[in-house]
């Protein structure tokens, strides 16, 4: 499918040679057919994740958290909280795992780095001009590798969905192509910001132009736009990045964010992972939630599975 | 003293398959009115089901509008032919062919519908011809025209046999000289007791009109024979042909055809 | 390993008596003797059933006869009520009816809970919305009932094949002798309870239970007006047979081998699910299944790559559970018939491929299985084998998709995938199939008229086109 003609990812492909090349290959892609689609997301919801297999969802969604903070109005004080809850998500109990990353502002970065310290938990902030990225060029770059610099290990972009929705690919394509280099070893998620691509055949054109141009992760939203993740988006992202692995060898992660609240909502999420891509996926390296009350839902049920019956708010903390 | 008497040229009435008026394979024939006419054989049967079969696709094919226009073709000829047809019966049925001629492209819309189901899909049904049907018709005239009419009009192509060799043959004529492709009807004149067994039994007829078998037990024999391949039936039946046929007729040899599409963006 | 915990449907919802009578005349009675029920799933013996005789069907169609007299006459709006008020019942005992479905049909508690059941109560609502219209309905003014209906159903969807017989025959004024397949008749005696439930009048409703026996019985009852039959097309053929002569009208819904077409240019994922669900929904025993996959040569590779990872993750085993994918085959028979057909279609060439996956010890099972390298000519391309079995063919170019698709004496259904508009109209009409499902597979509706072309049977059942067959038009 791909004419791939070197190991780098960053000059690979003949098909991004051209707005042309690019549309060419992007529109040759297999369709998605937007009812069969959601069919197949409404028919993996009705699983039925029970006892044993509950709590091993938990936990791993629980692992899977990219925990933020994402308001104009987030201060030192609120991002060390929340760098706290992250840590140690149920403090009355040892065994509830930390979440896989803080995710802030670029501003937030030092205060979160220095609270992360030592964790291992990752320190993803959002750059390029977040949520809409209408800035200019420089900016977005200076925003990333001041991110970069400052302790982010993960930066969460935004892609040009103006430039994207008239066409201009490979404005999109050298835009990613720059600020992954900017990123240096820091891991990069490509926004796609889904609920403005509008089809799913967007959406499936934009994850495979993100990762051509060298995204480690694909991600569904900003949260700032409705709608955010949905469970048919992430499925075509899904299954974007099983073909794109077959495809080159690379694996590339996906991160839903943004609507998801509660437990029964993650779950459907694993069970649709686990069946379109595999046990692979099963992990905080390659499948992450942004969100951040889905939290606290996770350990109340965690607590109801361990206590045999239903918790209440209250007993968790707000951060 | 020479005569001014001029000796007439008869018209020799042979079998009408494939657009063609072939003698029967088998070298008989019968008398009908002092005429010797074909008398059709097994083997004729099998060669006007294959006519019938090659011309299915073409004329299912054609636009309804076409069809119709064939048909009110077939209508204009028989009226200019008239005479040559029962005085009693010709007027109604060349009425009978035009009033079918017009139902060829209204049938689907009758017979059709758009059908809302509870999802987000666009369905539609719409009747499609069975395909070959074979048609024993009723000895007048007016019957035979009124079974003939309603099968071809929705695309069938078809295998009539009839023993009224006389009109059957001269209408042939008129459909001849009407436009309609050959195959698309074709007439074997004979022993309907002969041939009808052959064409029930047949696995490429899939469809069969016993309106005009006379006889009970024949056709209940051609029905249990026409199970084999659960061939469409009308069974035998002596209306009066002068009454509105309804709609019943067409929709004896049509399938109706559902489509299910998603609607999504 | 993400590894689903059990997730039984409890049982006991559903109170299965020990033995069941005959439905006739508004109340159970005794039959002579009797047969028993299993659950294909473990070989349980779920309940005994009454065995009808010929003078036990003949009571029952003199029940129904009696009933017609009044039922026909009772006016529209009115047996309309009846009507939904059993659309309500099932509604509000779907849980209960779902449950029985699978435990003694084998089907997934997921599938009947959420295809059989729901699509059940939308009949009846559907065709009680007609009994006080059917002077709109295009057949004329006042059309009449036919009288007696003798209706056979089969086993792979006893409540939804009773449910496409019963309502539009009550709807048009008629009264039925309905027969469930001797392997699944627990449905339809629970439907029975319901007749009372909703006070529906006696005889309007009869439920003879038996073999084939009861009914040839049914269908040759010279007091039958009608007979509709859902089943194999060999016993088509027979009561094709069996009613000839008569003035009985016969409506047959048969068997097929349906082509599912997948074009270069389908919607690979979707096309994917689409030929899971043309195949292994309800263990294959679907008539318009789509057992015959017609895959474009161009992306046979990666289509048949994809569709052997999907079928990786089918999950086959208790029907309760609900996340079971396939259930257990509804019969030792029928699975007798699946692995002859099966070891024919390798002794002919064919090449089997089947997910690994275990299967429970007890109870009737068979893996979802693809068979490719098959040709026009394997048997397993040609006949029905009713079961989670695919036979996998090439195509080169359109004309030739169609050609091998219509190259059967069956014309049921069909399945087109493609994005090009104009393609799926072109086949579509050349398709000779009486459903063709395009971009989709295996949907239906009350409103969607349903039946085959050629041997697949005559007559269609739903939508407005459903009422013809139990109106005197």
């Amino acid at each position: 499918m791909l004419a791939l003609n070197s190991r780098t990812t960053k000059t690979a492909f003949d098909v991004a040679s051209s707005d042309a090349a690019l549309h060419r290959f992007l529109h040759g892609l297999p369709g998605v057919d937007k009812v069969g689609a959601e069919q197949r997301t409404a028919a993996l919801s009705t699983r039925s994740i029970k006892t044993t297999a509950k709590a091993y969802a938990i936990d791993l969604a629980i692992r899977m958290v990219d925990l933020t903070t994402l308001e104009g109005a987030d201060t030192p004080g609120k991002v060390k909280a929340l760098c706290a809850k992250g840590r140690h998500p149920d403090p009355a109990d040892p065994t509830c795992p930390s979440v896989a990353a803080i995710c802030v502002y670029p501003s937030m970065v030092p205060t979160a780095a220095a609270a992360l310290k030592g964790s291992g938990i990752h320190l993803a902030s959002v750059a390029t001009a977040f949520p809409s990225g209408q800035a200019p060029m420089a900016v977005k770059l200076y925003d990333t590798s001041a991110a970069v610099d400052a302790g982010a290990d993960e930066i969460d972009m935004v892609i040009n969905r103006g430039a994207f929705l008239a066409g201009r690919y490979l404005e999109v394509y050298e835009e990613i192509v720059a600020i992954k280099e900017a990123c240096r070893s820091a891991h990069l998620k490509v926004i796609l910001e889904t609920g403005e691509l509008v089809t799913y055949d967007n959406v499936r054109r934009a994850s495979w132009l993100a990762m051509i141009a060298g995204a480690d992760f694909i991600k569904t939203s900003t949260g700032k736009v409705t709608p955010a993740a949905t469970l048919p988006v992430t499925l075509i992202m899904l299954e974007a990045v099983r073909d794109y692995v077959a495809e080159t060898s690379r694996k590339v992660g996906v991160k839903p964010a943004g609507g998801i609240r509660t437990t029964k909502d993650a779950i459907k999420y694993l069970v649709m992972v686990n069946e379109t891509v595999g046990e692979g996926w099963l992990d905080p390296d390659w499948f992450r939630f942004g969100a951040s009350t889905l939290l606290n839902d996770l350990l109340m049920q965690r607590t109801k599975l361990a206590t045999g019956h239903y918790a209440g708010p209250d007993y968790f903390t707000l951060d | 003293m020479p005569s001014k008497a001029r000796v007439a040229v008869r018209k020799t009435y042979k079998l009408f398959i494939g657009g063609a008026f072939p003698r029967s394979e088998s070298g008989r024939t019968f008398e009908v009115d002092g005429n010797n006419v074909a008398l059709a054989s097994r083997k004729d049967a099998r060669d006007a089901v294959l006519a019938a079969r090659a011309a299915f696709g073409k004329w299912a094919g054609a636009t309804a509008y076409n069809r119709g226009q064939i048909l009110y073709r077939a209508a204009e000829m028989l009226e200019s032919r008239r005479g040559e047809f029962p005085a009693e019966e010709v007027d109604d049925a060349v009425d009978r062919l035009v009033w079918y001629a017009g139902w060829s492209d209204k049938i689907a819309q009758v017979y059709g519908s758009a059908n809302p189901v509870a999802g987000p899909y666009f369905n539609i049904s719409s009747p499609e011809p069975t395909g070959v049907v074979a048609i024993i018709a009723p000895s007048s005239f007016l019957g035979f025209v009124s079974v003939l009419a309603p099968a071809i009009v929705t695309g069938n192509t078809c295998v009539v046999v009839t023993p009224a060799a006389v009109d059957a043959i001269t209408f042939a004529e008129v459909l001849a000289t009407s436009d309609l492709p050959g195959g698309v009807v074709n007439i074997l004149t004979g022993s309907v007791a002969e041939v009808a067994p052959w064409l029930a039994s047949h696995d490429d007829v899939n469809g069969l009109d016993l309106t005009g078998v006379d006889n009970a037990e024949l056709a209940l024999t051609l029905e249990q024979s026409a199970a084999g391949t659960l061939k469409r039936i009308i069974r035998r039946s002596s209306p009066k042909w002068t009454d509105d046929p309804g709609i019943g007729r067409m929709t004896a040899f049509l399938e109706t055809k559902t489509v299910w599409h998603p609607k999504g963006v | 390993m993400f590894t689903y915990a059990p997730a039984p449907e409890s049982r006991s919802i559903v109170n299965i008596k020990p033995s069941y009578g005959l439905f006739i005349n508004g109340s159970f009675v005794d039959g002579g003797s009797a047969f028993k029920t299993i659950n294909p799933a473990n070989e349980e013996v779920l309940a005994e059933v009454a065995e009808a005789t010929k003078e036990d069907v003949d009571r029952a169609v003199k029940a129904a006869r009696a009933a017609f007299k009044t039922w026909s006459k009772l006016p529209g709006k009115e047996r309309a009520k009846y009507l939904f008020r059993i659309a309500r019942i099932i509604q509000e005992r779907s849980r209960e009816l779902a449950v029985l479905e699978s435990l003694d049909n084998g089907k997934p508690i997921k599938e009947s809970r959420d295809v059989d059941v729901p699509l059940v109560a939308a009949h009846f609502f559907y065709y009680a919305g007609w009994a006080d219209k059917l002077n709109h309905a295009g057949f004329g003014a006042n059309p009449r009932p036919l009288g007696v209906a003798g209706q056979i159903i089969p086993w792979n969807f006893p409540l939804l094949m009773l449910a496409w017989k019963i309502a539009p025959a009550l709807a048009c004024g008629n009264t039925v002798v309905l027969k469930p397949a001797e392997t699944t008749p627990l449905s339809a005696l629970l439907f029975a309870e319901i007749c009372q439930q909703a006070d529906l009048p006696p005889g309007v409703v009869n439920i003879v239970t038996g073999a084939g026996a009861t009914g040839a019985a049914l269908v040759d009852h010279p007091d039958v007006d009608k007979v509709a039959f859902t089943g194999s097309t060999d016993v088509g053929r027979h009561i094709a047979k069996a009613v000839a002569g008569t003035k009985k009208k016969v409506t047959l819904e048969l068997g097929g081998k349906a082509a599912n077409i997948i074009f270069e240019d389908a919607p690979i994922d979707q096309a994917v699910e689409g030929i899971v669900n043309g195949i292994f929904f309800n263990q294959g025993h679907v008539c318009c299944a789509g057992s015959r996959l017609l895959v474009q040569e161009s992306i046979y590779d990666t289509l048949l790559e994809s569709l052997k990872r999907r079928m990786g993750t089918l999950r086959v085993g208790d029907p309760l559970d609900k996340n079971t994918d396939i259930g257990a085959i509804n019969s030792q028979d029928q699975l007798k018939r699946i692995k002859a057909l099966a070891k024919i279609g390798s002794e002919e060439g064919a090449e089997a491929w089947s997910p690994p996956c275990e299967l429970p010890r007890n109870g009737f099972w068979f893996r979802p299985t693809i068979f490719t390298g098959v040709s026009q000519a394997h048997r397993i391309a040609r006949e029905e084998i009713f079961g989670p079995v695919l036979s996998v063919l090439t195509f080169r170019t359109p004309a030739e998709a169609i050609e091998k698709a219509n190259n059967t004496p069956y014309g049921l259904s069909a399945g087109i995938w493609t994005e090009k508009g104009s393609r799926i109209l072109d086949m579509a009409d050349k398709l000779r199939a009486g459903v063709v499902w395009a971009n989709t597979f295996n949907k239906f509706d009350p409103a969607s008229p349903f039946g085959g072309y050629k041997e697949s049977g005559y007559g269609r059942e739903g939508g407005r086109h459903g009422l013809e067959a139990y109106l005197a038009v």
